[in-house]
């Protein structure tokens, strides 16, 4: 304004300015303002016409005006009527008049987008810029609308200068981004990626801006500026600081342009072999030039050296492909990690975490754990922290979680409290993804409660009951380690609710002690009652009925707390009624009835981890992948992932068992990991599903838990006639051709995803014992459209049918859009068999008929009753099946990562006992068991001897029946 | 209590700053600069809680008071306070301005010292601080008058010394009035309410005794039980006054049971009472406007004024503001007495007319051209507003008596000279069109 004011000679527009500034008061400038206003209206109004000169003062006078923020309602003619002038001056004016002050949906665009497309269609550059730069500055739909199609032909044209190619770039790029729909696609575009060769680097930088921006649309239509973009990088990373010599900053060399590059270059996979080699020594000197010593000691100069920096090391982890440029990668980003500037050891955190996820540079990052470490704790910048934690999670596995866990964990204590929850997910979620030791996990879980009790969420705790119920070897120690952690006189509510859930279902594991007597535990508990809120009463006084149960000494006492008026007239009627129903349930049934009611829990069923669940949640869909590393190490998920109940502790086959199965989806056995199966589980958490499952909500547990056991027992249900069971083989298709694999997966488990595609999901749910064996089958329709006709059938091929025995219950013949099915079998071992039965399902979806045929996934080995035995007993018995038809052999090569506690998890899911001290050398397995079939019982011994060097396994198996002999053989060595 | 006292000039510029409590520190006067002064929008509350503290302005011309506190204080106390810091100031130095403020800053905290302590306030009647912070050079001052200011300052008449000796005794009265008026183009009275003081200025030896008579309505009837025919005579001369304060000096006892007004005046000028009524109000001008558009371009306007009251009465300093709308590009006026003048900076015509006397009329008409704009906003007519200056009180209230009794000394109430004077302003008196 001030150049305007001097070169053109306003200079009734200056002393306006100078008027205003020296106005005394507000009041004083508004009088200024209004005696203003009225004079520029009366020489508007006035029938003289006023020269360009005058017009473009007056209309500079208003735009002050405006912008001192008093309203202008008029002008705006004047202002258009400047666009047609042919000084420069005066046309600038009038444009800044317009992109400041016109709104769209004034009636003059028209005469505006005229004006401007004169400007464009003649041949002077500054006009032509003006122009351009006002569309980009009103940038609205109309603008777009009229202008989309043109620009397209200026930015491409051969004559065009330099300077409006550059502005037709950018306004393009901010109608592109306005609104998307109105920029054609056309043959425009292969020209525009020409521009990544034009000479001048300001059109390179505009144009490169313009790429990535439509490229992240339409990948398709710019995958030729791969190879000029990498062309184009390497003469720029390439040439000296001298040679670009006006797009040389602070000596380093178009410092935006690389950077606009490089993110262009992220848009797409990783180039072909020629052109990746020359990207790939560009970053190389990008990475060399980072070592050299600074060439100045501006900050500019480190700034935008950084800036390219870090954009290569994305691109690097967006191909993520070179082993060799991730590590020094890593590498540089470790040196940062002590840089004194905060801002670098942010980035540098923040790009190691996605570093930390590609396998190649996982192992280096891991290197600079005590790096991070002290940054979490001595860092000052909060979110310097945040970063740190988030990458400490992200680099955690097997070998060091231990230590980040521990940690972690100490960091709590001073954390701070934004960042709380998060880190209490995340520790929790390690802990139990990489618990080798279930004392340790529970441990920790404890801990968690302890230091931040607030911010364990639900979710939390109710994991860790969920894998205590689930493993019985933890369950003892539990109870233990409950019942001193509650002691302490001040502990959080959370503890109190996983206390009192765990004593309720495990209290009599340590009531052996006279210090843990149950009179002890009970009064520990209630005498953190009073103090509670609602729900967590309840669940206690869920528990103080288990005690009933469990310690019948402690009767009395409970029935008397029951009694109490502050129970049985409760102002919450939950409470109300628990006291009510427990008291009279226990004075009215006898032992017996108390013993079926009041059961341990069943285990849960497998699902993954609901707190993963929430933590993705936390982080919105964008953050998933990174969470996600499934992709890294995909076998770690198989074991820990989900907690699958073992055949042993699957202790009574109860009908209560209904309560976990009924409302709980099927869970989907292998880690997901795309982010739609994610979201499904977020609305499986988010269902009623939680609740049944964590047992006590009173109604619904209570009733159930009441149901005549009778009619689901599964004796009952074998002598039922099963009419669904005589299928028509003729029509049976073939087992699809993945059979064999889903199969394999469920040799070692019973419960999981059995099949899914686009429509349908097949959950399977299974409990044996001896020889016999109940199935739930989960059919979930997966479309919004009902199926109908829907009918699994079970077909014994070959003599199947006189080695297995299969009754099944009939379904309803429609299942509803999302709904889900179930269907219960009964199966019978009769004697030893080798193939499974065949599943047939089929149905119509939209009238198409659809049919599958799956294998349904029972086994020998789903038979398996484990023994244990001493030593000597095993090399006895080992002795006695020296028959070589009796021993199976394999040598074989592991198909996953030899892990001792995989391997072991699998030997236990395959269904023998796991023999300790019997073998002389630790690293081997040995194992026992007795198949059990109606007809005959089958003695079982194994004895698998893994070689780390070698990644080979040999496994020997020794059977009274030649036949399951190897057949348990080929099974078992499928699943190494 | 107050924490503390800012004097602004309108640049925000800090002329006076005083601060009584720790609690205050120095960003609040930056808080109050930054957040009222200079504040985006106009703040027009005079209360402004900035980071719970609290301030409290007046704006005396270009000149912003502003009194600091972060305790709950009682806010009609700090206002009266900083009213009659005005009033002192105003006694001490005239008119209260940036210039004035900076050649007496001496004058002005030792003022501050003595009528606010820790934040409490203390006597500020002008006349009892003038007897000991005086403007003259330092004058040794005898045995007797130091003793005389100690009891003054502690004493029961804290607004009066003893010892006052006047050749010719003497009082002014002056009733103030100014009348608010909201009018209909109809003419339709919406709201109106004068607003009165009664001030006097006395020059009266001793201690003496005064009693103020007026037409009050409810004296008058308390009085016209006794003698029917007073009553009768006074007719409806008697006013309604719907509230009224008085100066410290009045008995409120006696007012409370026998509605007399009975004081012992301070020295000097004082502000004996203030009132307001809202009934029969003599409204002296009547405003009539008729808008006429033409088209979208011009705006015919003519308007009368009709002066109501007695033809002997005449009427002053009369100005007439007539809004323009915002798109106003020129105007002509045509009037038939006084001047008229289109005023861009204001938006509005102003029309003055200097004397009328009672039972007059008089007109104006003018033309405004308007600019065609392409905003659709409706012009909103803003009313159109009057000043003048009446010889009488438009509430008819009349002063009935003024007694004064001096005991001690021997004068009588007939040796009073007493002047009454009544002097009716306008306040907001609008007329909407």
């Amino acid at each position: 304004m001030q150049a305007v004011s001097k070169g053109d000679g306003m200079r009734g527009l200056a002393v306006f300015i100078s008027d205003i500034r020296n106005c005394k008061s507000k009041e004083a400038e508004i009088k200024r303002i209004n005696k203003e206003l009225a004079n520029i209206r009366s020489k508007f109004k006035g029938d003289k016409a006023l020269d360009g000169y005058s017009k473009k003062k007056y209309v500079c006078k208003l735009l002050f005006i405006f912008l001192l923020g008093h309203d202008i309602d008029f002008g705006h003619m004047e202002a258009v009527n400047l666009l047609s002038s042919n000084r420069y001056t005066e046309k600038q004016i009038g444009y800044l008049f317009i992109s400041v002050l016109v709104n769209s949906n004034s009636e003059l665009i028209r005469l505006i987008n005229n004006a401007i497309k004169n400007d464009l269609a003649s041949r002077n550059p500054t006009f032509m810029g003006l122009a351009l730069h006002c569309i980009a500055s009103v940038g609205s739909r109309e603008m777009a609308e009229a202008f989309a199609g043109e620009i397209p032909k200026v930015l491409v044209a051969g004559d065009t200068m330099d300077s409006v190619k550059q502005s037709a770039a950018l306004c393009l790029l901010r109608l592109y981004r306005t609104s998307p729909d109105l920029v054609p696609m056309g043959d425009w575009t292969s020209r525009v990626v020409h521009l990544l060769n034009d000479q001048h680097l300001g059109v390179v930088t505009a144009a490169t801006s313009l790429i990535t921006t439509l490229a992240q649309k339409n990948p398709e239509e710019f995958k030729t500026s791969v190879s000029l973009a990498v062309s184009r990088l390497s003469r720029i990373v390439t040439s000296a600081s001298t040679d670009l010599q006006d797009y040389t900053y602070y000596f380093v060399p178009a410092p935006w342009l690389s950077v606009k590059l490089l993110r262009l270059l992220q848009c797409y996979p990783p180039p072909d072999p020629a052109v990746r080699g020359r990207l790939t020594e560009c970053l190389e000197t990008i990475l060399n030039k980072a070592q050299e010593p600074p060439k100045s000691k501006k900050v500019q100069h480190s700034n935008a050296k950084n800036a390219v920096l870090f954009e290569a090391i994305s691109l690097i982890i967006h191909h993520d492909s070179e082993p060799n440029l991730l590590v020094r990668a890593c590498n540089q980003l470790g040196q940062f990690l002590q840089h004194r500037e905060t801002n670098l050891r942010y980035l540098a955190l923040e790009s190691m975490c996605t570093l930390a996820s590609s396998e190649f540079s996982h192992e280096a990052v891991k290197t600079h754990i005590d790096t991070v470490i002290n940054a979490l704790k001595t860092e000052r910048d909060v979110s310097v922290r945040q970063r740190a934690a988030d990458l400490l999670y992200a680099m955690c596995d097997r070998s060091n979680a231990k230590q980040i866990v521990s940690e972690m964990l100490r960091y709590l204590e001073t954390a701070d409290y934004a960042i709380r929850e998060e880190i209490v997910l995340k520790v929790a979620i390690l802990a139990e993804k990489y618990a080798v030791d279930y004392s340790w996990y529970v441990d920790t879980i404890l801990n968690l409660i302890r230091i931040a009790g607030d911010y364990v969420s639900e979710e939390v705790w109710y994991r860790v009951l969920q894998i205590v119920t689930n493993r019985d070897d933890v369950q003892g120690y539990a109870a233990k380690t409950v019942f001193e952690a509650l002691q302490a006189p001040a502990c959080h509510e959370n503890m109190v609710k996983v206390g009192g859930y765990i004593l309720g279902e495990f209290g009599n594991l340590i009531a052996g002690d006279p210090r843990s007597s149950p009179p002890v535990q009970f009064s520990l508990l209630h005498s953190k009652f009073h103090l509670c809120s609602v729900a967590t009463r309840a669940l206690l006084l869920s528990t103080y009925i288990k005690f009933i149960n469990l310690f019948p000494e402690t009767k009395a006492t409970i029935q008397g707390v029951l009694r109490a008026g502050s129970q049985l007239r409760n102002a919450d009627v939950e409470l109300q009624q628990r006291a009510v129903e427990y008291l009279t349930l226990s004075s009215v049934a006898s032992t017996d009835v108390l013993a079926t009611v009041l059961e341990e829990m069943p285990p849960f069923p497998e699902r993954e981890s609901s707190i993963l669940a929430k933590l993705k949640r936390k982080k919105g869909p964008g953050a998933a992948s990174a969470l996600d590393d499934g992709r890294r190490d995909p076998s770690s998920n198989d074991i820990n992932g989900g907690v699958e109940p073992t055949p042993s502790t699957v202790s009574t086959p109860s009908p209560s068992a209904d309560l976990l199965g009924l409302r709980a989806a099927p869970p989907p056995a292998a880690p997901p990991a795309s982010a739609g199966a994610g979201n499904l589980l977020v609305d499986v958490f988010d269902g009623p599903a939680a609740q049944p499952s964590l047992g006590p909500t009173p109604e619904e547990a209570f009733l159930s838990e009441l149901e005549p056991p009778a009619p689901e027992s599964p004796m009952a249900l074998l002598a039922d006639p099963a009419p669904a069971a005589d299928p028509g083989p003729e029509d049976i298709g073939p087992p699809i051709p993945e059979a064999d694999e889903l199969l394999n997966k469920f040799v070692c488990k019973n419960n999981g995803v059995l099949f899914e595609n686009q429509l349908l999901q097949i959950g399977v749910k299974s409990e044996f014992r001896q020889n016999l064996g109940r199935m739930y089958l989960f059919y979930g329709n997966k479309t919004s459209v009902q199926f109908q006709n829907f009918s699994p059938t079970v077909v014994h091929p070959g003599d199947l049918q006189t080695q297995l025995a299969v009754q099944t219950k009939r379904v309803a013949a429609q299942v509803d859009g999302g709904a889900q099915v179930q269907q219960v079998l009964n199966i019978e071992c009769l004697r030893d068999f080798l193939t499974p039965p065949l599943l047939s399902v089929r149905f119509r979806y939209g009238g198409a008929p659809q049919a599958l045929t799956l294998k349904l996934p029972v086994t020998i080995n789903k038979f398996f009753q484990p023994t244990e035995m001493a030593a000597q007993d095993f090399f006895q018995r080992w002795k006695q099946l020296s028959l070589p038809q009796q021993e199976a052999q394999k040598i074989f090569k592991a198909n996953h990562p030899m892990d001792a506690e995989v391997t072991k998890a699998k030997l236990l899911g395959f269904g023998s006992a796991l023999l300790d001290n019997v073998d002389p050398n630790p690293e081997n397995f040995v194992g026992a068991g007795i198949i059990q079939t109606k007809a005959l019982q089958v003695g079982c011994l194994l004895r698998l001897e893994p070689n780390a060097q070698a990644q080979m396994y040999r496994l020997t198996l020794r059977t009274s029946k030649e036949s399951v002999s190897r057949h348990l053989c080929e099974l078992l060595a499928q699943q190494f | 209590m107050i924490g503390g006292l800012f004097i602004y000039n309108h640049k925000g510029e800090v002329l006076i700053s005083r601060v009584y409590r720790d609690d205050i520190g120095r960003n609040a006067v930056d808080a109050f600069r930054v957040n009222v002064i200079h504040a985006r929008q106009q703040v027009r509350s005079p209360v402004t809680n900035i980071a719970r503290t609290s301030f409290f302005h007046v704006k005396r011309s270009n000149i912003w008071l502003a009194a600091v506190t972060k305790q709950n204080v009682n806010a009609a106390m700090v206002f009266e306070f900083l009213y009659k810091m005005c009033d002192v100031m105003a006694a001490y130095f005239g008119k209260i301005s940036e210039e004035n403020i900076k050649n007496n800053f001496v004058l002005i905290y030792e003022r501050l010292d003595e009528i606010l302590d820790f934040g409490y306030p203390q006597n500020s009647e002008t006349g009892a601080l003038k007897t000991f912070i005086t403007q003259q050079g330092i004058k040794s001052q005898t045995k007797e008058e130091q003793s005389q200011i100690t009891s003054q300052v502690t004493g029961q008449i804290g607004w009066r010394r003893e010892g006052i000796k006047y050749r010719r005794n003497e009082l002014f009265l002056d009733v103030l009035e100014s009348v608010n008026l909201l009018m209909s183009p109809q003419g339709q009275v919406l709201s109106a309410h004068v607003s009165g003081r009664v001030v006097m200025k006395s020059y009266l030896s001793g201690m003496p005794e005064c009693k103020f008579g007026m037409n009050d309505k409810i004296v008058i009837e308390k009085q016209g039980k006794g003698t029917a025919d007073e009553t009768s005579k006074s007719g409806k001369q008697s006013i309604a006054i719907d509230d009224c304060t008085f100066h410290q000096c009045v008995r409120l006892s006696k007012f409370d049971s026998e509605r007399s007004i009975s004081f012992i005046p301070p020295d000097g000028e004082f502000e004996l009472m203030r009132y307001r009524t809202t009934k029969d109000i003599i409204l002296p001008f009547r405003v009539i406007p008729l808008v006429r558009e033409v088209g979208r371009t011009k705006l015919e306007v003519k308007v009368v004024i009709k002066s109501n009251f007695k033809p002997s009465l005449l009427a002053q300093k009369i100005e007439v503001r007539i809004p323009t709308p915002l798109n106003t590009s020129g105007v002509q006026v045509i009037c038939m007495k006084g001047k008229a003048k289109y005023k861009a900076s204001e938006n509005a015509i102003v029309w003055k007319i200097k004397r009328m006397a009672g039972m007059k009329e008089s007109q104006i008409s003018a033309e405004i051209e308007l600019l065609p704009t392409n905003d659709k906003k409706k012009w909103a007519r803003p009313p159109i507003s009057m000043n003048f200056e009446v010889p009488f009180a438009p509430s008819g209230l009349k002063v009935r008596y003024l007694k004064v009794f001096e005991p001690k000394l021997n004068y009588s109430d007939h040796d009073v000279i007493k002047w009454v004077r009544y002097i009716g302003r306008s306040g907001i008196y609008e007329t909407r069109c």
